[in-house]
């Protein structure tokens, strides 16, 4: 692997990232998969690096998954993305930040749709107005907030209480980074580091101490695909193309992935334990699996937060090991243990994949 | 007075064009941007199909334009139209005012690492043709030296047949340099496995077919019908090749040793360049437009402008001679007519 | 394996893998038919094959599949060749089609792959 000549394609796909008045709209899905990665967005953008961080409880879904899914036809979704400008607009912003990468791909693809068409950017402008009165701007600047964070990741480093390194031996950890196939592969200009070798994860890594790994399948999905798990009998695609992946990165053994999807940590998350239990095989040491983390997730943990107040609880496989690693302290009586201290049920432990 | 023609490129069509000028009594003037002759063909080692070592073109070419007036490392600065002909300023500060100008401004090879997923610069043991050839040269590469080689792999058509990459032309001498140098590569790895992923085998000169049946039989060369897709590295350091075997009509992947990416040719942007100080078109596939891709090949639209080799298109090396000779007639018509 | 309660699983790669395919045996069809590996796939012994149409035997797939590892499969195209030669009749680059049928028979016949 030759470095500088990562170094030379991440130059050339540099994204303007607004500094700060950002409208921001979250994900369908991430709040119930990792209910505090946008929590402590939040909480970083606004409470830490103190920036105008605008959200709106009027927003919707941006139809993405109805779309992916061949559900709603593409003027609807059109018209849907219509209306959260028209929300942004009414605030007053110009730089929108999606939470979602289906939704940052929903956006990059429609308004690229409006540039090549006008004509159909007029009719949506029509319908919009019909169903609901409403008139927007375009955004000036589009980010995922993943960017943003790429954009502070030295600020958040130089506030760290931890660092992606082996207490014990002093190594760096080894970090698999897994991109969001809907964040460059459909516009490689629109990403950090372009759709090839994107940077994005893997600046953050590389500024909170890890080491990034490249293994073979590494652009590959991580086995979400919409349709490929949304409908039942194509489970066995998805899980497939998981399976694949971890097949991948198994020699490299990896200490951690970091994603900035919703879906790609949820499934490199579940699959591992179904892995597990159809195959009987488990891939991080000791039986364990490879814990698997949002960004904002591992923003939080270098940055001090209490692991259990990241929700890492909601995890399928085990982080315990991985906080030892780094020497992150945590309390093991209170990770079931929601708001206020409540009980919130211990689950059920797999048999083949260690939990606790 | 000798009439003065002034050669763009110290290639071989240059070089060529220089001999058979002077042969006619002509004054020919090179101006070549680099600092030695030859071009492309110095920097080869052994050319298809009967493996002539690239050397003695270029010396023998050198040799025969003795008489010439020669500048290396010299580029052009502007040239103005007069009335009936052109005053070339060049960059070392000497004016030449000329009636013909010989564009033998040549072609580029096709940066590998635009294909950035094929991981030319990002994976070690992804080399080029070029990178290949300086190797037979040298014996010289860090990649291949002291290696143990077992499998190597070639992608023809890199930057050629490639929208996305703004070449849609056929480079034609892809396919027919890949047969050779796997057949080259044999020799010296003679254990090697080598596999050839091309998207149709374009071997359309004398003695190609020969090479190509000669690679599979006498060599033991594996042909697979199918684009690569994408390359990845392994923990070992080795390349992984995807492709698909269009013919089987299923994916197929393979690890290699070495992978080589057959860089297509390009129109060099200091042909360009320097056709833009004349208004000279540009054609579709981005190389100089001649007056006409018959019977005019080596004309320009413009009155006392010439081309000749691969500025107009990629051509292999004997087609390139035999444009020279061709522009050299025409130009020697031409003046004959004055 | 164990028992799986999901209702889907997971697939086998159906990519040819080739750092996984034994050469040895099409090697030593090699050495006794050198224009084993000059098929250039120009498909004319399949368009002419009395058999493809019924059959799917094609002499041309029968070369790849045991290129690629795919033994059984070139097999059971080959079990319905009638050696009737209009392949070595048609195929422009001479291979005589019809001994390298028997060839093959007789190489890979010694595994156990009929």
């Amino acid at each position: 692997m030759i470095y500088q000549g990562k170094q030379k394609i991440w130059s050339e796909y540099q994204k303007e990232i607004p500094d700060d008045k950002w409208f921001y709209v979250r994900s369908c899905i991430r709040q119930n998969f990792f209910p505090a990665s946008e929590k402590m967005l939040m909480e970083i953008c606004r409470n830490i690096l103190k920036k105008d961080f605008y959200e709106t409880e009027h927003h919707t879904t941006c139809g993405g998954i109805a779309y992916h899914c061949d559900t709603i036809p593409q003027e609807t979704a059109m018209t849907i993305v219509a209306r959260q400008f028209a929300l942004m607009t009414e605030a007053g912003y110009e730089n929108y930040v999606a939470s979602c990468i289906t939704s940052f791909g929903n956006y990059t693809e429609i308004l690229q749709t409006w540039h090549e068409f006008p004509e159909l950017e007029a009719r949506i402008r029509e319908m919009l107005w019909k169903a609901c009165r409403k008139e927007f701007n375009k955004p000036k600047y589009l980010a995922h907030s993943s960017d943003l964070i790429y954009k502070f990741r030295n600020l958040i480093a130089e506030k760290a209480k931890f660092r992606l390194v082996n207490r014990e031996t002093g190594e760096p950890l080894r970090v698999v980074e897994h991109i969001g196939c809907h964040y460059a592969k459909m516009f490689p200009s629109k990403g950090v580091g372009g759709a090839e070798y994107p940077y994005v994860l893997a600046g953050m890594v590389e500024s909170w101490g890890g080491n990034v790994i490249d293994y073979p399948e590494r652009r590959h999905c991580c086995g979400y695909g919409f349709r490929q798990y949304h409908i039942k009998a194509n489970r066995g695609y998805s899980i497939s193309n998981t399976h694949k992946k971890f097949e991948s990165m198994e020699p490299y053994r990896p200490d951690m992935i970091i994603t900035n999807c919703p879906g790609c940590p949820y499934f490199l998350d579940r699959w591992q334990y179904v892995i597990a239990e159809m195959e009987g095989k488990t891939y991080g040491a000791g039986g364990f699996g490879i814990p698997v983390f949002t960004y904002e997730e591992v923003a939080g943990l270098v940055l001090g937060y209490d692991p259990w107040d990241l929700g890492l609880q909601l995890h399928q496989v085990a982080v315990e090991p991985l906080l030892d690693k780094i020497g992150i302290p945590y309390r093991p009586e209170d990770k079931y243990k929601g708001l206020d201290r409540k009980d919130i049920m211990r689950p059920g432990l797999p048999e083949n994949m260690k939990c606790f | 007075m000798k009439e003065i023609v002034v050669i763009i490129g110290g290639g071989i069509a240059g070089l060529e064009a220089a001999s058979k000028l002077l042969d006619l009594g002509y004054s020919p003037i090179i101006v070549e941007k680099s600092g030695r002759l030859g071009g492309h063909v110095a920097r080869w080692n052994r050319l298809f199909p009967d493996m002539t070592p690239a050397a003695d073109i270029v010396s023998e070419l050198t040799e025969r334009t003795k008489g010439a007036n020669i500048f290396l490392n010299t580029e052009i600065s502007f040239i103005n139209r007069l009335r009936d002909s052109y005053n070339i300023k060049l960059s070392n500060g000497i004016s030449i005012n000329t009636s013909y100008i010989l564009f033998t401004t040549g072609f580029s090879l096709f940066e590998a690492e635009k294909k950035e997923e094929y991981g030319y610069g990002v994976y070690d043991q992804v080399i080029t043709n070029g990178d290949l050839e300086q190797w037979f040269n040298t014996g010289e590469d860090h990649r291949i030296s002291g290696k143990e080689i077992g499998h190597i792999g070639f992608v023809h058509c890199v930057g050629s047949r490639d929208e996305k990459a703004r070449n849609s032309q056929c480079s034609k001498v892809c396919c027919i340099t890949a047969i050779k140098q796997a057949i080259e590569l044999k020799e010296k790895f003679p254990d090697a496995e080598i596999w050839c992923f091309y998207m149709d085998l374009r071997l359309f000169g004398k003695k190609f077919e020969d090479f190509y049946t000669k690679a599979q039989r006498d060599y033991g060369i594996h042909f697979i019908r199918g684009r690569v897709s994408e390359v990845s590295e392994n923990i070992e350091g080795k390349v992984i090749v995807k492709a698909e075997d269009t013919l089987a009509g299923k994916p197929i992947k393979i690890t290699l040793d070495l992978l080589v990416l057959m860089s297509g040719m390009v129109c060099s942007q200091d042909s360009t360049k320097t056709a833009g100080m004349l208004s000279l078109p540009v054609d579709s596939d981005g190389f100089l437009k001649s007056s006409d891709n018959v019977m005019h090949i080596t004309s320009s639209p413009k009155n006392g402008i010439f081309y000749a080799g691969a500025c107009t298109g990629p051509k292999t090396v004997p087609e390139t001679l035999a444009e020279a000779r061709s522009a050299v007639l025409e130009i020697h018509s031409h003046i004959s007519r004055k | 394996m164990m028992e799986n309660i999901f209702g889907f699983s997971i697939s086998p790669s159906s990519a040819i893998n080739m750092d996984k395919v034994d050469r040895a045996l099409f090697e030593e069809l090699c050495r006794v038919e050198p224009d084993a590996v000059r098929c250039m796939a120009c498909g004319s012994c399949s368009a002419t094959c009395p058999a493809a149409a019924f059959s799917g035997m094609s002499i041309r797939k029968v070369l790849l599949c045991l290129q690629r590892g795919k033994e059984k499969e070139a097999f059971r195209m080959m079990s319905n060749c009638m050696l009737c030669g209009k392949c070595t009749m048609v195929c422009p680059r001479g291979i005589n089609t019809r001994r390298l049928v028997l060839s093959i028979s007789r190489i890979y016949g010694k595994e156990d792959t009929k």
